[in-house]
């Protein structure tokens, strides 16, 4: 461990054999004790579990690829990732910031309840599932490139946004495959996702899903995210405005309560 | 590493479903160079999250050069007696070539270790079944009537190394980085209710078949019944065993293609065909009419190696995507990779001088085969639509 | 019948006279006479009555009461009411008696006996409502294989050499069962086929022919070409979207059916091409089908009549070697095999071949499953199990134990108001299903029946999809057979191992 200011770096892969999460976790944790405010971790490889339950006020940079379950039950911390990131990044988060330089893997933000995951390429299947809001608590989830199918199933509130952009060489441009697979929203009975396309969506949509217009002020509401998310990835906003917005909403709160019957027999 | 439970589960554990939970990985060198083991033991070990120390399994391909047109069969057997008799009932019915034990590693304060042994093997010329039905014919019979001895694998040119420990104790045991091939298959093991027995991990193996895979098939029972309809046997209460089979069956005795093969083992949903060219909703819907009982259902990544004609390499994953799988292609593109979490190419990536580094590294589509043949290439990476690089023509259509 | 041959009546009617208005609205809706006013009262028959309940729903003041008549006979534990009443009708008409519906005798049912598993942490349950579960089942003739071959120069380019035998897609694995128009009366067939057409699912026609009327539900409904040959000619072939040799019924086995002439009138005349009046016997064999190679002639026979455009089938009843009868069945060319249980309804037939003869079709299900997938064929055939589907649980467990599709047909009736009081054969019901007096017919809606079975058949399949959900399965193909998912918790452990079935437990 080398401690310049508050900052501390940890080798994940100490003469490049990777450490066990268990201990790599351990290494944050302890660091978290001498009040470091940032920690930075280099040769990340696959370990799991990296913030979990991580509260307060602390940024964590991790250079490598981050396992299962990145700062799953997290309450505030910010995580900056510079590579991808595997599967259920976001789990369950209270609060924080999630921001991955790549692509990021399926299921992320399952049931989160607030905070941001931001990724800047594509990613998988289930993503946003079962994320809720509750009065000030809101979930914000925005993709930069394409998502895979089951995009925001149940979801119970919040926001998603998929850009469907891609980066090549240094400059962004439109990427080239379907912004989202199929079972779009299955199951929605609150909150948007937005995705930035001019693809056909009805044949897309899941159970209780449907497209809307985009409205002056949702676009008012999911602008300053749009914008902070370009200014971390470098995305020139003017691309921003070059395809429509639509919106998919649920029908009703209760989309599936014509299903069951309740008489004696 | 337990040292016991070498051929089979003890009595009162035989009758059960075994439930796995795994990881998977495996590569292949199109230009049929090779490697020794420590590359794959460093992508699996890497995944150590996803084992319990009770089984994990290696598949090498291109292992024997010199004895190369022989079946090479690999055994574990419980004790001496048990291979003599494996082994004269083989020369009775064919001509071993050579029988040798398997080279291992066993630590000194083991008193009972199993028989590794390996046989390259020929049956004999018959006109009314081939030679690699003779082979299954065999294998079936070993593993169901030879009580204490348990066929590893039965393929030419390959084999398979398995046993109850953990993936990096396995490697160790079987001296795995001695031997060198152009394509490997790996597989560490998460049993949940069984104490775990050699023959219970994985590859999966039959001919030049070998599965590994991650997940827990619930059409097990349906796949079971239609598999035992043409003579396999389903021993091992396990459902990477239905998975070998059905990919035997369909690819090598019906000589379906293998592309077309993934559509019957994970078909698109019928809201997807619907949308598809009508020759293609035609074939889709009569190749999952006539094969739904191959169908694979619940949760599954798979990684599939066999060589008939040329060696393949086959990642398939459910077509709900209940199990991950990520694939990866070198700088040079030369080498697939494919395994359970992208953890397993990070890890080569750690080895100094960029020796191994990725041109490109994606997550193949829920239900779509990736396709890695020597010399061929990369025919399918796992993102088309049904049928999308086939051109398919249908009698009478 | 003299007064000291005259048995208690099963059923005594129960007017209130406090709430009776005298409307004598009951009398006019009680079809068997058992009603009528003395000029004072309503006063009742009660040896008329059938306990159909008409009286009760019809009465707008709900004064009438239907109840068990408690007057006892002296107990016996062996000869029964029931036992002591046959005795005492045949005694009094010397014939052979007759009843309706399915086995009424309180013999254990198997499919109760069975229970359906689920997953649990090894596995992830589906969930129903939000991701794709899907029922859809292709009925009809397989290949054993499908012929591709690889072009050698053009690696991507295949052909596929195999040509495919007509299949029926249908988007539920479930058929309404063969009830002939006769045996149930033209509304209610109307409101069968068009609540078939609507779920795109199968309905057998019966052997009663083919009304033109129906011509335009041709796509959805199974013919049958019976023993009477009962109105088979070339349009009855050509609209219809498969075609069943039926050789027996589970109801009774080595019968044919029976239409007493009460319920041949003008219209049935006319569609079956008999005399008026006349009783419509069919004779129990095929008189051309007296060994398997004759079955499997009539099976070619319809084929070339049909031009090899549709399914050509068999149905059976189960008995005691359906497992070889059933191989031979398809051996010899049919496409799709139904197999009857003994539980199988009818609209009527005699009562001891109905209660005594047959085996439950759980048994014969998974008999005829198993020996099918031993020599190979199973796979290639569509396996229809029917003999008292009564609900959703049955569905899901008889494709459990090996049917491709379930057959049922009593469930439709009583979603149409069917009160099962067995009495179809006299061609009385009150309900206007099981009677071709155009009085009665009249009081069933198409539309509100037709209805009520789309409803009952849209909730199967959902809970269809629960079951499969909670199994971890998502598509019905990967259930059929996959007889691991069940258990028996029943008292004979013989019987969970002639089903393949393990223990509960186990």
């Amino acid at each position: 461990m080398e401690i310049e200011d508050k900052n501390t770096t940890i080798d994940a892969a100490p003469n490049n054999h990777p450490m066990d999460y268990k201990e790599l976790n351990e290494k944050i944790h302890e660091t978290l004790k001498i009040n470091s405010k940032k920690i930075i971790l280099d040769n990340v490889c696959g370990q799991r579990f990296i913030g979990a339950s991580l509260q307060g006020d602390i940024e964590m940079e991790i250079n490598g690829l981050p396992g299962n379950d990145l700062g799953i039950f997290m309450d505030g911390p910010k995580i900056i990732v510079h590579g991808n990131c595997e599967d259920q990044a976001g789990n369950t988060m209270n609060d924080g910031e999630i921001i991955v330089h790549g692509d990021g893997g399926d299921v992320i933000g399952l049931s989160a309840r607030g905070g941001k995951i931001f990724i800047k390429q594509d990613v998988g299947y289930r993503v946003g599932i079962h994320i809720k809001e509750f009065e000030h608590k809101f979930p914000v989830i925005v993709i930069g490139g394409t998502a895979k199918d089951f995009l925001g199933e149940y979801m119970a509130g919040g926001l998603i946004i998929a850009l469907g952009l891609k980066f090549i060489n240094g400059s962004v441009v439109e990427s080239e495959h379907s912004i989202c697979g199929s079972e779009l929203g299955t199951g929605i009975h609150r909150g948007k996702i937005i995705l930035r396309t001019n693809e056909d969506l009805e044949g897309k949509l899941g159970i209780g899903a449907k497209v809307f217009d985009l409205m002056d002020e949702t676009m008012k509401d999911i602008e300053p995210y749009i914008k902070e998310f370009c200014e971390i990835f470098n995305i020139p906003y003017g691309i921003i405005q070059e395809k429509p917005f639509q919106v998919i909403k649920p029908i009703s709160k209760r989309p599936f309560g014509g299903n069951y019957c309740g008489q004696i027999i | 590493m337990h040292w016991e439970n070498y051929t089979s589960l003890p009595e009162k554990f035989r009758n059960q479903r075994v439930f796995d939970g795994c990881g998977i990985a495996g590569f292949i060198n199109i230009d049929g160079k090779k490697n020794n083991g420590s590359k794959i033991t460093d992508m699996l070990t890497i995944l150590n999250e996803r084992e319990n120390g009770l089984g994990a399994g290696f598949a090498a391909y291109g292992i024997y050069p010199e004895y190369r047109d022989h079946y090479a069969l690999h055994f574990l057997f419980d004790d001496e007696p048990i291979k003599l008799d494996v082994i004269n009932y083989l020369s009775d019915i064919g001509f071993v070539v050579q029988s040798e034990p398997i080279p291992t590693r066993t630590p000194s304060n083991v008193d009972d270790p199993p028989i590794v042994w390996r046989v390259f093997y020929d049956p004999k010329e018959k006109r009314s079944v081939s030679q690699d039905e003779q082979i299954l014919q065999l294998v079936m019979e070993i593993n169901e009537n030879f009580e204490g001895a348990f066929v590893m694998s039965s393929g030419k040119n390959m084999g398979v190394f398995k046993g109850n420990g953990w993936s990096h104790e396995i490697a160790e045991y079987y001296k795995i980085k001695d031997y060198n091939a152009f394509m490997w298959l790996a597989h560490s093991r998460f049993p949940t209710n069984t104490p775990g027995w050699w023959g219970g991990a994985h590859p999966f193996n039959l001919l030049n078949t070998s599965v590994v895979h991650n997940g827990e098939i619930t059409s097990y029972g349906t796949n079971m019944r239609y598999l035992e309809s043409f003579g396999y046997k389903c021993t091992f209460r396990t459902d990477t065993e239905v998975i070998a089979y059905l990919f035997d069956l369909l690819c090598r005795k019906h000589k379906v293609p293998v592309e077309i093969a993934s559509l019957a083992l994970a078909p698109p949903l019928f809201e997807e065909i619907d949308k598809l060219k009508d020759i293609y909703q035609i074939a889709l819907k009569n190749i999952r009419a006539t094969y739904r009982s191959a169908m694979l259902n619940g949760p599954f990544s798979v990684v599939v190696g066999f060589s008939d004609p040329i060696p393949t390499l086959i990642g398939l994953t459910d077509r709900k995507k209940l199990r991950p799988l990520v694939v990866g292609i070198s700088d040079d593109e030369n080498t697939i990779y494919m395994s359970s979490e992208e953890a397993s190419f990070k890890r080569l990536m750690l080895y100094p001088n960029n020796k191994f580094s990725f041109k490109e590294i994606w997550h193949p589509k829920s239900g779509t085969a990736v396709i890695a043949s020597l010399e061929s290439g990369l025919i399918r990476n796992g993102l088309e639509r049904p049928f999308e690089k086939t051109k398919l023509t249908i009698k009478g259509v | 019948m003299t007064l000291s041959h005259s048995m208690p009546s099963y059923f005594h009617v129960r007017v209130d006279r406090e709430y009776c208005r005298k409307c004598k609205r009951c009398t006019t809706h009680c079809s068997y006479g058992a009603l009528s006013f003395n000029g004072e009262r309503i006063i009742a028959d009660n040896s008329k009555c059938v306990a159909c309940q008409r009286c009760v729903v019809m009465c707008p003041a709900g004064a009438i009461r239907v109840v068990e008549n408690n007057s006892l006979l002296p107990p016996h534990g062996n000869y029964t009411r029931r036992i002591r009443n046959i005795i005492w009708a045949q005694s009094g008409n010397g014939g052979v008696l007759l009843s309706a519906t399915g086995n009424d005798r309180p013999i254990r049912s198997i499919f109760d006996d069975l229970l359906l598993d689920a997953c649990q942490v090894t596995n992830p349950a589906i969930d129903p409502l939000r991701e794709t579960i899907e029922t859809k089942v292709f009925f009809g003739r397989k290949p054993s294989k499908i012929d591709f071959k690889r072009d050698s120069e053009n690696k991507n380019d295949i052909s596929l050499k195999t040509e495919f035998m007509p299949n029926f897609e249908i988007d539920i694995p479930i058929m309404v069962g063969h009830m002939s128009l006769g045996s149930i009366s033209y509304n209610a067939c109307m409101a069968i086929y068009q609540a078939c057409k609507e779920l795109n699912i199968l309905a057998g026609s019966g052997e009663g022919g083919l009304h033109p009327d129906f011509y335009e539900y041709g796509n959805n409904i199974i013919t049958e070409v019976a023993s009477g040959r009962f109105g088979v000619d070339i349009n009855y072939l050509h609209n219809a979207a498969g075609i069943e040799i039926k050789i027996g019924q589970g109801a009774k086995p080595g019968h044919g059916g029976h239409l007493p002439g009460e319920k041949v009138n003008s219209l049935i005349s006319q569609t079956r091409m008999i005399p008026k009046g006349s009783d419509a016997l069919s004779p129990y064999p095929h008189h051309d089908i007296y060994s398997i190679e004759d079955l499997a002639q009539l099976i070619a026979a319809l084929k070339e009549a049909t031009r090899y455009k549709v399914p050509i089938g068999v149905k059976i009843a189960a008995v005691h070697n359906s497992a070889p009868i059933a191989v031979g069945i398809v051996r010899g060319g049919a496409d799709f095999l139904t197999l009857d249980g003994f539980r199988g309804g009818t609209g009527a037939a005699p009562r001891i071949i109905r209660d005594h003869a047959g085996i439950p079709i759980e048994l014969a299900i998974a008999a005829v499953d198993e020996r099918l997938r031993q020599e190979n064929l199973r796979d290639e055939v569509t396996l229809v199990a029917g003999g008292s589907i009564r609900y959703s649980a049955d569905l899901i467990k008889v494709i459990a134990l090996g049917a491709d599709v379930a057959m049922c047909s009593l469930p439709v009736l009583i979603a149409m108001g069917c009160r099962v009081c067995q009495q179809c054969f006299k061609g009385l019901c009150s309900w206007g299903i099981a009677t071709q007096q155009e009085y009665l017919v009249k009081r069933l809606d198409i539309d509100v029946a037709r209805n009520r079975i789309i409803n009952l058949f849209h909730s199967w399949n959902e809970e269809l999809k629960e079951v499969l959900g909670a199994m971890g399965i998502d598509s019905v193909e990967s259930l059929r057979s996959n007889r691991d998912r069940l258990r028996y918790i029943g008292p004979n452990p013989r019987i969970a191992e002639i089903l393949g079935v393990k223990h509960a437990g186990e």
